[in-house]
């Protein structure tokens, strides 16, 4: 004790703010930086276009439009996270409830069933249009719940299945819903999806007139001023509350279970873990996260198109995971920043920057998955805990688990 | 590892899986009745896509049978090794319809060899850059990089080709081998037959009866006791990965002599292959090739035939609900054996 004290003398003469930093409670001195994070997120419409844009390399930080796309993009991977972070399910075709998620925005919240008129909540649309207008905010949530349905449907038939059959259903089904999709726009005669045009235009979130006036908060998104500010501020909020869900769901019971599932399967099935349950639920708590983002930024783009949902998407998402580390939230939200932050214009940027200054002419943005490719292989051969990994992950990923390494091979003809 | 869900499946579900087969029986029936000639020629068609298919899906196969790996990048390899096949014949041995029919099978076979080669060479060094260091990780690992892998070959193929499709002037003379009635076959068709075949029986033959083959079943049942017993684990691997790449590039030219391809098209027929060698069971080669044959056939009949198909619009949703309904009724695949994946 005496020791300790002594040290903390020695260094509060040259640094009064780290002493004060030590004496901090351990759960606060963890909330600050987050806290930190936060605020900076929350204020960056504000000091944005005081940024220098003119900085090497990159060239200029986002703006809050582009910033909106990489917000929705980190909900995603963190709810991809929750199937394969968490609970070590590899989902190629994540893309599927993203899919989801925005055609439900887009059969809900806009014109594309002429035939009805149904209005509840919608605001900034004349009462006199036609189709499905519904709240906006309502239908995030059905958005999220359908799609976590959908997951549930998907994963009865698939999570039986182990390891890589189980990516490559998932892939299977990450192909099918795009198509179909791209197809459904007369199945006998009813256009459902209303084929490669895609629906258009969405609703756009708000509060009404009433809440409006008596909050002063926004009647309607896309008829304010401040639109992708205040579709960025909605998005953040969105994101705050996947992660929060997210760290919660990690210590739960089922946040457990899943780890242990990660772990090894059979370990968890004979501790009584119900691994089928389990597993759905993972579909289901990461689909619902896809859902949302994807039925948001539907709204935000005021559009659905069949040619967003390709197999890349998946990837790319995958990417996110990866690079920030499996199954570490942190790191999947700055990992997930930096990708989707490449992907919305850095990469574009970059590429221009590398061309005016170098010899080299290359086209970077035609190349973006095969970068993708890259960092997916080089972290897997040398970090492959990501970049700030998860402490139990890491111990998992060097000292082996006992579920499906490489060389688990079976007798010919061994029943189970 | 344990079966976790009972060891006897539901008869529901075997009840529903034969009833399905049932209905695509009588839909196959009810077409052959409407329209018989269509129904032949779609059936031709059928078997020679599908024989290009099996030499795609005999990789996978392969490579799964010895590493329980999904090479990803496998369907990329055959699609960089058919385009690089398209600039041999083209620029390099210069061929056109015009060469001489002697000049036109010279050139090919020699085409068959320098692209058979480079496909092994690819495929080779994929294993040797990314998945060689990867023998103790979680399998988990590896599929991803094999994800990579793809994306990685598949840019490769776009710098180097860009993004145009690839295709050959008529060299195989496209006239007709047989007509009965109004079915006919062609002679470029039959080419994709006669070389598929020379090279399954090759394929056989080193798998059951040489040495490294032996090699080769032996790592694949347990690495370990094969390493015990002398067999060079890493070698054998290698070279099963070089026999995968050397089926990818002549599947490559083959199917760039019936069809065109571009940078992704191995994306796309990569995953109808693995559907394939799912299908008859994968690390059967017997199964991949019957697969492969079968889903050929699927896909010839369902944008073929008049009465009832959803059309080419559906192929890859019905490839793809297919490779599900597979693994839900019967994971382990028509000639396949039980794996723990598929419990």
């Amino acid at each position: 004790m005496k020791e300790r004290l002594r040290q903390l003398n020695r260094l509060e003469p040259l640094d009064p703010l780290f002493a004060m930093w030590r004496r901090l409670p351990h759960g606060l001195r963890g909330a600050v930086p987050a806290f930190v994070v936060i605020v900076l997120a929350a204020t960056y419409p504000y000091y944005v276009s005081n940024l220098p844009t003119d900085v090497p390399v990159i060239l200029q930080f986002p703006d809050v439009g582009a910033a909106v796309t990489i917000v929705v993009f980190v909900i995603m991977a963190v709810g991809l996270n929750i199937v394969v972070g968490y609970a070590g399910l590899l989902d190629l075709g994540y893309v599927a409830f993203y899919a989801i998620g925005a055609y439900t925005a887009g059969w809900l919240a806009s014109g594309q069933f002429q035939q009805v008129k149904f209005h509840f909540g919608s605001v900034g649309i004349s009462r006199e249009q036609n189709g499905i207008h519904i709240s906006v905010w309502l239908v995030l949530l059905c958005a999220a719940v359908l799609t976590a349905v959908g997951g549930i449907l998907i994963g009865l038939p698939t999570l039986r299945l182990r390891g890589d059959y189980l990516a490559i259903v998932t892939l299977g089904f990450g192909e099918i819903i795009p198509q179909f999709v791209r197809n459904a726009d007369s199945i006998k005669g009813f256009d459902l999806t209303h084929g490669t045009f895609g629906i258009s235009p969405i609703d756009s979130p708000g509060f009404g007139g009433h809440l409006g006036s008596a909050l002063g908060l926004p009647v309607s998104y896309a008829q304010s001023f401040d639109r992708e500010r205040l579709f960025y501020w909605t998005a953040l909020a969105l994101l705050l509350i996947a992660v929060f869900c997210s760290l919660r769901l990690r210590e739960s019971r089922l946040g457990r279970a899943w780890i242990a599932i990660r772990e090894d399967e059979t370990a968890a099935g004979a501790m009584g873990i119900p691994l089928m349950r389990t597993k759905t639920w993972a579909y289901a708590i990461g689909a619902f996260f896809g859902g949302m983002a994807g039925a948001y930024i539907a709204s935000f783009n005021s559009g659905a198109f069949p040619s967003q949902f390709q197999f890349n998407i998946s990837v790319f998402l995958l990417c996110m995971v990866i690079l920030g580390g499996m199954g570490s939230l942190w790191g999947v939200v700055i990992g997930g920043t930096i990708l989707a932050w490449l992907n919305v214009e850095g990469l574009a940027n970059i590429g221009s920057w590398v061309n005016a200054h170098t010899p080299l002419n290359v086209e970077v943005a035609k190349y973006q998955f095969g970068i993708y490719g890259i960092i997916i292989v080089l972290m897997m051969l040398f970090r492959p805990v990501g970049l700030i990994p998860e402490r139990r992950r890491k111990r998992e990923l060097e000292e082996g688990t006992h579920d499906e390494p490489l060389y688990d091979h079976r007798q010919a003809g061994e029943r189970l | 590892m344990v079966a976790f869900f009972g060891t006897r499946r539901p008869s529901g579900t075997s009840v529903l899986g034969i009833f399905f087969v049932l209905l695509l029986v009588a839909w196959l029936v009810v077409n052959l009745a409407r329209t018989p000639a269509d129904f032949f020629t779609v059936f031709l068609i059928g078997i020679t896509t599908g024989s290009v298919y099996a030499l795609i899906a005999l990789g996978y196969t392969l490579v799964y049978g010895i590493l329980q790996l999904i090479n990803f990048a496998h369907g990329d390899v055959f699609a960089l090794s058919g385009l690089f096949s398209s600039t041999i014949i083209l620029s390099v041995l210069g061929l056109s319809e015009t060469t001489s029919a002697p000049g036109i099978v010279g050139g090919l076979a020699l085409a068959l060899v320098i692209v058979v080669v480079f496909g092994a060479a690819v495929n080779t060094s994929i294993e040797f850059i990314a998945y060689r260091r990867l023998r103790q990780a979680p399998r988990l690992a590896v599929l991803i990089t094999a994800v990579g892998m793809s994306f990685i070959v598949q840019n490769v193929s776009l710098a180097v080709f860009d993004v145009n499709f690839r295709s050959l002037p008529p060299l195989i003379p496209e006239s007709n081998v047989f007509k009965i009635g109004s079915v006919t076959y062609q002679w470029n068709q039959l080419f994709a037959i006669l070389a598929t075949i020379p090279v399954l029986l090759l394929l056989t033959w080193l798998v059951k009866s040489t040495k490294q083959g032996k090699g080769m079943r032996a790592v694949s049942q347990d690495p370990d006791a094969a390493a015990i017993m002398g067999v060079n684990v890493n070698r054998t691997i290698s070279f099963t990965f070089a026999l995968a790449g050397a089926l990818a590039g002549v599947a490559g030219l083959l199917y760039l002599i019936e069809f065109n391809i571009r940078y992704d098209t191995g994306f796309e027929l990569g995953l109808i292959a693995f559907t394939a060698a799912v299908l008859g069971g994968i690390g059967n080669l017997g199964g991949a090739v019957l697969g492969a044959i079968i889903i050929g056939l699927i896909q010839a009949f369902n944008e073929g035939l008049g009465w009832a198909a959803p059309g080419s619009d559906w192929t890859r949703s019905i490839v793809f609900g297919l490779l599900i309904a597979i693994l839900v009724f019967r994971p382990e695949g028509l000639l396949g054996e039980r794996t723990p994946e598929g419990a």
